[in-house]
């Protein structure tokens, strides 16, 4: 280790650490001023999204870059290392969070009492910290103490909106505990076979153990811990209902980003701490992933258009979005296309998931309505929401220059190269799937006439209190949205023209090559 | 047969006894209907994974014996044990699971705080008259 280092590589630590440290903090001056821990917070993150912005310039032009922790040499200390693929989702990650805190100002006087403000920011602030820190780490038992602040945290804000919220919240506990308990249970097979923590470290020692059976049952409980967490279809249950009663903040940050961190996981277990080669030929589950996602599709799409509930709905939604990543991954020993889709479908769901959400909050607040059924006549109410609304819609099913039409023309092409044509016409079925059930509610908003119904028109949060209804939607509230939904088409034109295919490489050769020493 | 017994049961009567608490945890997670029970289960679970890993730093066995135990010293360096060579237990586990109890504790309090909230709306902890007053909150239109 050089004594001199480019001051860009200190910046992954001094984004997690100040994360963490500003959390703290804000717990001090919230007492002072209730005002003040939103500011620094987005403040913070702001200059978290220009940091980013670095990292991923100096990653793509210089190469990874590798943190020891206090000096110590990779096997023996943490190691954070920020390779092209994690300062992706640094930038996605900040990026998502500005826009939600921004939202969140006014949502939250709506959805939560003013006393738990303080405490409500601190809370966002720490899972952001734990969401960086899992980006930017290098260490598998790291990994898992980010995870848990990640996930301790959104326990707690999902169970702060009260009401219907706790029993969703207390399933999730237990869900993420077995999930987060089953991930170092994984890791600690795997340590008492290599001995090491390190991902390098981890990928060189375990080629020569890969048939040793404690390699493999670590493996699998890994898979199936970070599975509950980032609900891949058969260990979905506990989401529907979190992303139902959640703070619309919370459910949007969720969607959004939280659990494409948690994806992120999984990705990094199966590139660079295994290889493909292990995942193909030692126990073969590409295929199963594969068949699993496209199930998953398919039957998210089906419960989505049974839902009334539109953030239910939405979640249900969320459910068969992730399967399409899952799918890419599953793709990808086969052809490249799958890495591509999937990685591009981490953007392109973070950005519209993240602004259906959104006006779900907001159509709640300003009119009352969280049944599909009584959205008539919502698009002249409130145009720029239910314009934004059509447009990430429009972006969920694919249609051609929006942004899931790109992710969706890439997994097309890996199912194409693969040979494996089934999963072309599911991935077409899923796309009219969509189409039926975000079409219901944009002909409820925008063609359905007067109907006499039983929506009293009140604005109520989830303990059930009625809430006095502004005039026009708060502009801190109408900005996210519509610059999200401006970014579903920026984002859409921007993948079909192949600007950032540059970046995509660089992601793959370096999953390919694993964590380099 | 008896070498089989040796081998894999015990020589490796840590994992069968870790391994057999953690499933009753698991279980008691799944199958309670009471939330306090189901969070003393994932309790159970966690604590039985714990002493699993604890038992992992176990490494020299067969190697030292000391008043006719197989055992080693504590991972602490001093003056008679270097000169003997002894071997001493891996203390990477233990610091691992120190982390692991901080985790455990912090998640049992989250549950719990949310578990005095539900009995604080509901009236009761168990799963099934919560799920019932749920739907019956629905039938009324309250949210």
């Amino acid at each position: 280790m050089t004594l001199i280092q480019n001051p860009v590589e200190q910046l992954p630590v001094i984004i997690v650490g100040l994360s963490m440290f500003l959390a703290y903090t804000m717990l001090l001056t919230g007492y002072f001023n209730r005002r003040l821990p939103f500011y620094i917070s987005l403040a913070w993150n702001s200059i978290c999204f220009i940091l980013s912005l670095f990292i991923l310039n100096y990653v793509l032009t210089v190469g990874p870059i590798r943190y020891w922790q206090g000096g110590w040499r990779p096997p023996w200390g943490i190691e954070y290392v920020v390779d092209a693929m994690n300062a992706y989702l640094l930038v996605i990650v900040s990026f998502i969070v500005i826009l939600g805190l921004i939202y969140s100002k006014r949502n939250v006087e709506f959805e939560i009492e003013a006393g738990k403000h303080v405490v409500f920011y601190v809370l966002v602030q720490l899972m952001i910290a734990g969401l960086y820190g899992i980006t930017v780490t290098g260490d598998l038992f790291n990994m898992f103490i980010w995870l848990e602040i990640a996930s301790l945290t959104a326990y707690a804000l999902i169970a702060v909106a009260g009401g219907r919220a706790l029993r969703p919240a207390y399933n999730y506990v237990i869900m993420g505990s077995i999930g987060a308990c089953l991930y170092i249970f994984g890791v600690c097979w795997l340590y008492s076979v290599t001995g090491t923590l390190n991902f390098a470290d981890m990928r060189l020692l375990l080629p020569l153990v890969y048939d040793n059976k404690a390699v493999q049952m670590g493996f699998a409980m890994i898979v199936v811990g970070v599975m509950i967490k980032a609900y891949i279809f058969p260990l979905h249950l506990w989401q529907p209902d979190v992303y139902t009663y959640a703070p619309s903040t919370i459910s949007s940050l969720m969607a959004s980003v939280h659990v494409k961190v948690m994806f992120y996981i999984l990705i990094r277990m199966f590139y660079s701490v295994f290889t493909l080669g292990f995942i193909n030929h030692f126990i073969g589950l590409d295929m199963l992933i594969c068949w699993v996602a496209a199930i998953a599709i398919l039957a998210g799409s089906i419960w989505a258009i049974k839902q009334r509930n539109l953030k239910r709905m939405l979640a249900y939604s969320s459910v068969s979005q992730m399967a399409y990543i899952a799918l890419g991954v599953g793709l990808s020993p086969l052809s490249p296309w799958g890495l591509v889709g999937a990685t591009a479908h981490i953007l392109n769901h973070a950005i519209g998931k993240g602004c259906l959400f959104m006006c779900a909050g907001a159509m709640n607040q300003q009119e009352g309505v969280k049944d599909i059924r009584n959205f008539e006549g919502l698009g002249k109410k409130m145009p720029y929401v239910s314009a934004a609304f059509t447009i990430a819609a429009f972006s969920m099913i694919g249609i051609p220059f929006t942004a899931g039409f790109a992710s969706k023309l890439f997994l097309i092409f890996a199912s194409l190269e693969a040979n494996q044509y089934a999963f072309v016409v599911i991935l077409l079925l899923s796309g009219l799937l969509n189409l039926v059930y975000f079409w219901r509610v944009i002909d409820q908003m925008y063609f359905v006439k007067h109907k006499a119904t039983n929506n009293t028109g009140e604005a109520t949060n989830n303990t059930g209190e009625v809430k006095e209804k502004g005039k026009s939607l708060p502009l801190s509230m109408g900005a996210p949205i519509v610059i999200l939904a401006a970014l579903c088409i920026i984002m859409g034109i921007v993948w079909l023209t192949m600007i950032p295919l540059p970046l995509i490489n660089q992601i793959l050769s370096n999953l390919r090559m694993g964590v380099i020493i | 047969m008896m070498e089989w017994i040796t081998q894999h049961l015990l020589e490796k009567y840590n994992f069968w006894i870790a391994m057999l608490i953690i499933i009753i945890g698991l279980g008691a997670t799944i199958v309670k209907e009471n939330l306090l029970k189901k969070l003393i289960g994932l309790s159970i679970f966690q604590t039985a994974f714990f002493l699993w890993v604890v038992s992992l730093g176990d490494v020299g066995r067969n190697i030292i014996t000391t008043w006719g135990l197989k055992t080693q010293t504590p991972p602490i360096l001093w003056k008679e044990a270097a000169e003997k060579g002894y071997i001493y237990a891996n203390p990477l586990p233990h610091v691992l699971m120190l982390t692991g109890i901080v985790v455990s504790a912090a998640t049992t309090a989250v549950a719990l705080a949310i578990v005095i909230r539900i009995y604080q709306k509901y009236g009761t902890i168990e799963e099934g008259e919560i799920i019932q007053k749920e739907l019956e909150f629905e039938r009324e239109g309250v949210t």
